[in-house]
């Protein structure tokens, strides 16, 4: 029943996908429309699906890489959604919701074998919940500086395009960049002292140095300069742009180690 | 009785015979009190603008109207003879003037196409006329009529929206930059016509702070206290640059005034917050070369036509969609009109009432059917002779009011005692009653049509 729920979400986020891109290339209201209702209908799938997941979960059961990256999916729908209920902002969908349907491919995707990790405790859930929480932060954080640098271009080389019209200003853009990093700096700060913190108690050290675990700590110092530089030096707009672009680079990497880690050989 | 209107607008007299003929708001009353005073205008409403000046009346002649009416713009100025006038001026009767007045108010007649001050500048012209009792039950209707057509225009079409100037393009092209114009600083580089109308713009889209920078401090000063904003030396308006988020420049000058540098320190000196700068200079007065600035968005006139060309296409359509709707709506005022005609009146009234007696006459023979062929008679006889005893008086003094001035009145009161449906009539109300705002004096007559009897019996009076 699960998997059904899920199916059905992934064949409603890829038909949004689709007709948002289509949005972007022939603007119709009517188009934009239809995108925004199933996303909102895969939304609702995807919550029953994750709560039905949720309510047969025991003890013993692990946050796979596949709920994980489910439940970004699903976090990012809602970003999108509750901005677009508050700003009207249909043209966020051709850039989030394809972002969303990739991450949702990729848990799918993923060999369906449970994590190597043992043994288990409750921190890992934490670790996991927040962590994707912060990436949900910066995974906004670079759509808005995808946006904005794409604004930027189509203003300084003056074309003006069904993009252009769509697309909300430049300051707008800057500030919900800051916002979302604003938000999910905390929580991936949270989630990886909640990761040391049950990698301390499975192995007995807090940090082991392993290729992921560098990785998430350097993105972290990353973002944590790229505030402090934004709330201080006036790195805002269009450097702004790149660096969050480059940082969620940097996240993506990281995820891709850690699944890479866990579904290869034990290390 | 005819609607005739005289005027002159941008589209045919150049701004220093407008200025001339301009009737300021507090001479207006007056204006109308003479226009009223001459023989055969029985109604008049006079819309004075920076971009117009039009008398509509409503006149016994066409033809001797139009020559009052001009009698009446060339007294406004002692340096103007009415021959002076004629080469400026425009003439209209009947559905032309109607659809003239609707035009105007829709904004379709306007410089700027879909700007929205016109139509405010009726309601207030309407006021005015109200309060000195110079409109009677035509132009009350008409004009009523022509706000509600402009509040459709505004509603159903997309006019007001598309950017059709170049100053609108400037404020468009900001919104792209700035989401929110309320807290963002525009300064004014010298004092040409289009910097001037962009600030205005600008105001209108909500922007509060204003400096203005002109060679001449003394017309610095004034644009400033206009704009309610402050005058900046000019010698040091690039220093202060940084403070502003919109640079409109926009002055005589033959040289670059703004260069790379002066933006490139700007934009650091505002930590990278985005500079939108607007050259309407011919020849240019900013460096291009500052198109290579980071977060500095340059445009100059070239680049704000291109933008009004583009957005040309749109607004044809959606102006031919409000023509359309001009027009519908004159036809609907044609049949109110004719309407107001005394013989189809008095013919309908004769058909209603006929109609009446014969259905009755029928219904009461049907059940008395003992009666002989004289008392059948007889009966007939008697419907008839009630029937038209009581319509006499009516018809009578349809037929001799038919010439006063509120002959139009007394034939709309038949209309309705005698409930003679029209469906112009009621649906025109309906609108002009649902469209209204609350608290719109001028509207709000509408929604009363019996207060419009003593106002127009009361102009006989003042005559």
């Amino acid at each position: 029943m699960t998997s059904l729920f899920f199916v059905v979400t992934m064949a409603l986020y890829f038909a949004a996908t689709v007709s948002f891109l289509a949005c972007v290339l022939w603007p119709s209201d009517a188009l934009s429309k239809v995108s925004l209702g199933m996303t909102a209908v895969g939304f609702a799938t995807h919550t029953i699906a994750l709560v039905a997941w949720m309510v047969g979960v025991t003890d013993v059961s692990l946050p796979g890489f596949y709920e994980a990256l489910s439940f970004f999916s699903w976090m990012l729908i809602l970003v999108f959604l509750a901005v677009e209920f508050r700003h009207r902002l249909h043209v966020l969908g051709s850039f989030i919701v394809p972002l969303a349907m990739v991450s949702l491919v990729a848990a799918a995707a993923l060999p369906d074998t449970a994590p190597t990790l043992v043994p288990v405790f409750r921190t890992l859930w934490v670790h996991v919940t927040l962590s994707m929480l912060g990436t949900v932060g910066f995974a906004v954080a670079f759509v808005a500086g995808v946006m904005y640098l794409i604004q930027d271009g189509l203003l300084k080389s003056k074309r003006v395009n069904s993009l252009y019209v769509k697309l909300p200003a430049l300051d707008f853009l800057d500030h919900l960049s800051q916002q979302s990093i604003v938000l999910g700096f905390p929580l991936l700060t949270l989630g990886i002292i909640t990761g040391a913190l049950s990698a301390e108690f499975s192995r007995g050290a807090y940090l082991n140095w392993n290729p992921e675990q560098t990785w998430a700590l350097v993105t972290w110092v990353f973002y944590f300069a790229v505030l402090l530089g934004r709330l201080t030096m006036g790195w805002r707009a269009k450097r702004a742009a790149y660096l969050t672009i480059i940082g969620f680079v940097g996240v993506i990497l990281t995820l891709i180690g850690v699944v890479l880690k866990s579904h290869g050989p034990v290390s | 009785m005819h609607i005739v209107v005289v005027g002159l607008s941008h589209k045919t007299a150049p701004v220093e015979i407008r200025e001339k003929l301009a009737v300021p708001e507090s001479r207006l009353g007056e204006a109308l009190t003479r226009l009223c005073s001459y023989p055969g205008v029985r109604e008049g409403i006079v819309l004075s603008t920076c971009n117009r000046v039009e008398v509509y009346a409503v006149v016994d002649e066409i033809e001797a109207g139009y020559g009052r009416i001009q009698e009446f713009l060339a007294d406004a100025h002692l340096s103007i003879s009415s021959e002076q006038l004629t080469p400026h001026l425009f003439w209209h009767h009947g559905d032309r003037a109607i659809t003239h007045l609707f035009r105007v108010t829709s904004s379709l007649d306007s410089m700027i196409v879909g700007e929205s001050q016109i139509l405010g500048q009726v309601k207030d012209a309407f006021e005015v006329a109200l309060a000195h009792k110079s409109t009677g039950i035509i132009l009350n209707k008409v004009v009523k009529k022509a706000i509600s057509v402009a509040k459709r225009v505004r509603t159903e079409t997309k006019i007001a929206e598309t950017a059709v100037s170049v100053s609108y393009a400037a404020v468009e092209l900001a919104k792209k930059i700035f989401s929110d114009l309320s807290e963002k600083t525009v300064l004014l580089v010298g004092a040409g016509e289009m910097a001037k109308l962009a600030a205005q713009h600008f105001i209108a889209s909500g922007v509060r702070h204003v400096q203005v920078t002109t060679r001449n401090p003394q017309h610095g000063l004034e644009l400033a206290e206009r704009f309610g904003g402050a005058a900046v030396p000019f010698e040091q308006f690039r220093e202060g640059m940084a403070s502003a988020d919109i640079v409109l420049v926009s002055t005589g000058a033959a040289q670059y005034l703004v260069s790379e540098d002066d933006v490139q320190r700007s934009v650091r000196q505002r930590k990278n917050r985005p500079m939108f700068l607007i050259d309407i200079s011919v020849p240019r007065n900013i460096d291009p070369a500052v198109r290579h600035v980071d977060n500095a968005f340059l445009f100059d006139i070239d680049d704000l036509k291109a933008r009004v060309e583009q957005n040309r296409g749109g607004r044809l359509q959606e102006a031919e969609k409000a023509e359309r709707m001009v027009v519908d709506e004159v036809g609907v005022v044609r049949q109110w009109l004719q309407s107001l005609e005394v013989i189809p009146t008095i013919m309908a009234l004769r058909t209603k009432v006929d109609d009446i007696r014969r259905v009755e006459v029928e219904k009461a023979l049907g059940r008395l059917v003992n009666l002989s062929g004289p008392d059948r008679e007889l009966v007939e006889a008697m419907a008839s002779s009630i029937v038209n005893k009581l319509i006499h008086h009516t018809m009578v003094t349809l037929k001799a009011e038919v010439n006063s001035s509120d002959g139009a009145t007394f034939v709309e009161v038949a209309r309705r005692f005698f409930s003679l449906g029209d469906p112009a009539l009621t649906t025109g109300e309906a609108n002009a009653a649902t469209a209204s705002e609350p608290g719109a004096s001028a509207d709000d007559d509408s929604k009363d049509p019996a207060a419009m009897i003593p106002r127009a019996g009361s102009k006989r009076v003042n005559q």
